[in-house]
């Protein structure tokens, strides 16, 4: 008599996997890396480089101390890479390094294993970067110079000289600004591909998108200025998409994406920094447990949108 | 071309149905069949005969004073042999007789009904004492077809969706027996004073929907519609199935009597076809053997062949067997052994081969949000799993955990392959347990 498997139903999974959909992101990434490389030259393809080894490595070393298995799934791989595409092209390798280090370990390992930070680890490397290294954190190098020309960013040219670029710049990305967040065209090549294979959420960065267009329009602001420069893009369709750190409903997404477009508005419009998108996120992601909590579908049999459960009401169902 | 009713969300695995252009055969008479006294939703029967009794084809020999129950009868002619604990292809263990046939075949027939003729009593006594439950769920067909008190079922409607890979047995069925479909649908309208019936039937069976049309066509029945339905997985499930096609919900916590329908299986009305017309009771219905079996078929068997019997009728396995499963691909049960009897609910025995029954590795929730994208019901599934493995039954009713269908579309879509829709159906049971 053969031996028998016995498991429950389903008998047939779909064909993804952590894996499938991490590798996909990091293909998605290569446009706007090729470009980033292209553009400032080898040092910042070293900066990724660094980036990346330094935060497997130090997934490595955390999940190992934690006494937890290490499992090669590439999100160590993307944050590592994010991180990189968001830094300055000439900084320095060991700030960037330092920045993937705090990452991994305080922003991811320190809430366990994939799946339970709060804050995107990526750009809680890259705040704390801003903070502790001010001056490299915001030395640009003009494109294609491949030398250590100094420049400012579009955003930033904008708030301190009232200087605007031409939008054919920013949609390709020859002006100055972190490594991959210049070419808005080679991001959306890669945001695409992800929407395409269903992997991101298309709402997500469009209602992101969207808000700064249409808020920087009533504002009386270059709206399509406003959607190219700074990492808007890269923040729209690789960060605030991230799984871990924003809300898991599609409802949700929208208000994450609504409410990180309004910080990103009033940062560049009236805080101390040219770009906001950072923060914008962060911020976001520190809601996110609370929109998690409100913002439910309607349940099938029940009659109405609920999208708000007061405690009130909840006794008088009871 | 009208265009196919469907519902929100759910899902679009890859469907198999080899056995789709396979005409019903008839399956060789066993030499043991073992009839199980629970073979439905409800309390088991009990034994009408002992051992070492002669017992004919159809007669009744097992049967239970309570409503919610269906009797059971021999599907062969033969002698009683044992009567003792059996495993049931649903889990669990239940008393069984086991009859050894004579070879003879020999048939006690109840009388056949006239419908036009006949009392709504009449009709449901007959349904009942045939020992019918539903094809596909296996609720007892005449407790469900008797409302409780001022509830008005204006609707009908026939599930020939079958959107389970795999299975073709009612796709086979509709093909074969539409008139008595039709006629067995319009006996249950009879019961049920509806005014109006639907029979849907997924778009990936356009042959059936055309018979089925043809054979409402020629009954002349203005009541009776055939509805096309997309292809979608659960487009089957009873509460999915009457969204799709009256755009109406079961309430949360309610029951279809509420919103005035019943859904029964289209081989369930064949069965009441059998029945009244006939005087047949429900001894054998068409089962779709199929996956890793040299000739896949679909099979008349007689209830109580065992599924080896069955497998074997087919050629046996085709390589490497890993599972057996009674039912398709999504909902189906694993049987620990191949002996298991073929009980009335057994629409398909599906074999997979050791390379399909590799069980995936499960890893922690990343929240990609695929399970709530294709929820039908519109439920966070992954965090009523969590909640529930950790035993927080309160706040999973918070999060609406009883709406749950158990439809599986969750885990089937899960990255990190956490058996979700089982996690949940661990929070429902013990919610239901502490309330008693």
């Amino acid at each position: 008599m053969p031996e028998l498997i016995v498991s429950p139903f389903p008998h047939i999974r779909d064909d993804v996997s952590i894996e499938k959909i991490m590798y996909s992101v990091i293909i998605a990434l290569i446009p706007p890396t090729a470009c980033g490389v292209y553009l400032f030259g080898v040092h910042a393809f070293y900066v990724i480089i660094t980036c990346i080894l330094s935060a497997v490595a130090t997934e490595y070393v955390a999940l190992r101390l934690m006494g937890r298995t290490f499992v090669m799934d590439g999100s160590a791989v993307i944050t590592g890479l994010l991180l990189a595409l968001c830094l300055p092209p000439r900084l320095p390798l060991w700030i960037a390094a330092i920045g993937a280090v705090f990452a991994i370990a305080f922003a991811k390992c320190a809430f366990g294993v994939l799946g339970y930070n709060i804050f995107n680890p990526a750009l809680s490397g890259r705040a704390f970067l801003t903070i502790s290294w001010p001056v490299e954190m915001t030395t640009w190098t003009k494109p294609l110079t491949y030398d250590a020309v100094t420049t400012a960013t579009p955003l930033g040219l904008l708030k301190m000289q009232q200087i605007t670029t031409p939008h054919i710049n920013l949609a390709l990305g020859n002006i100055g600004g972190c490594i991959g967040e210049t070419s808005a065209i080679a991001i959306l090549i890669g945001g695409v591909f992800l929407i395409a294979k269903r992997y991101i959420d298309w709402r997500t960065p469009l209602a992101y998108i969207a808000t700064v267009g249409i808020l920087m329009l009533l504002l009386g602001q270059d709206p399509i200025f406003h959607i190219l420069a700074g990492g808007l893009f890269l923040g729209a369709f690789f960060m605030a998409t991230d799984y871990v750190t924003t809300p898991i409903t599609s409802e949700g997404r929208i208000i994450f994406s609504i409410g990180a477009g309004v910080i990103v508005v009033v940062i560049r419009l009236i805080g101390g920094y040219p770009e906001g998108v950072m923060f914008s996120i962060l911020l976001m992601n520190a809601f996110t447990p609370l929109i998690d909590r409100h913002v439910k579908p309607r349940v099938f049999g029940v009659k109405r949108k609920r999208f708000f459960i007061l405690p009130a009401e909840k006794e008088v169902e009871k | 071309m009208l265009k196919s009713k469907s519902f929100r969300a759910g899902i679009h695995p890859p469907s198999s149905k080899i056995t789709a252009g396979k005409p019903i055969e008839r399956a060789k008479i066993p030499p043991f069949a073992t009839i199980l006294l629970l073979q439905h939703a409800g309390s088991p029967c009990k034994p009408l005969v002992k051992e070492g009794d002669e017992v004919k084809t159809g007669q009744k020999i097992g049967d239970s004073n309570s409503f919610v129950s269906a009797p059971v009868h021999s599907s062969i002619s033969g002698v009683v042999r044992e009567i003792s604990t059996q495993q049931s292809p649903m889990g669990r263990e239940v008393q069984g007789i086991i009859i050894e046939s004579d070879g003879r075949d020999e048939w006690v027939r109840m009388n056949g009904i006239a419908p036009e003729t006949a009392s709504r009593e009449e009709l449901l006594g007959r349904i009942r004492e045939a020992g019918i439950v539903g094809l596909g769920g296996g609720y007892p067909t005449h407790a469900k077809l008797s409302p409780r008190e001022g509830k008005e079922i204006e609707t009908l409607i026939l599930n020939g969706a079958e959107c389970e890979s795999y299975v073709t047995a009612d796709h086979r069925t509709m093909l074969e027996h539409n008139e008595k479909i039709i006629k067995g649908m319009k006996i249950i309208m009879k019961v049920l004073d509806a005014e109006k019936g639907f029979i849907g039937i997924e778009d990936n069976k356009m042959d059936a929907i055309k018979k089925m049309r043809e054979a409402v066509e020629r009954e002349g029945d203005k009541r009776i519609e055939v509805i096309s339905l997309k292809t979608k997985y659960p487009q089957g499930e009873a509460g999915i199935l009457v969204k799709a096609v009256l755009d109406r919900e079961k309430p949360s916590g309610g029951h279809f009597y509420d919103i005035g329908v019943i859904v029964q299986n289209v081989s369930t009305a064949k069965a009441i076809y059998d029945a009244i017309y006939e005087g047949i009771p429900l001894i054998e219905r068409v089962v779709t053997v199929t996956g890793d079996v040299k000739e896949p078929k679909n099979l008349l068997v007689r209830i109580g062949t065992p599924f080896r019997d069955l497998i074997e009728e087919c050629g046996g396995f085709r390589g490497e067997v890993g599972k057996i499963l009674k039912g398709g691909l999504m909902g189906g049960i694993a049987q620990w052994k191949e002996d298991v009897p073929t009980i009335k609910g057994t629409n398909c025995i599906l074999v997979l081969g050791s390379e399909k029954s590799r069980l995936p590795e499960e890893r922690s929730c990343i929240r990609c949000g695929r399970c709530v994208e294709v929820c039908p019901i519109g439920l966070i599934p992954t965090i009523l799993g969590k909640l529930a493995f950790e035993r927080r039954f309160e706040e999973c009713q918070d999060y609406n955990i009883l709406d749950c269908i158990g439809c599986g579309s969750c885990t089937y879509v899960c990255p990190s392959k956490i058996p979700i829709v089982q996690l949940i159906k661990y929070g429902k049971e013990e919610i239901r347990r502490e309330a008693g």
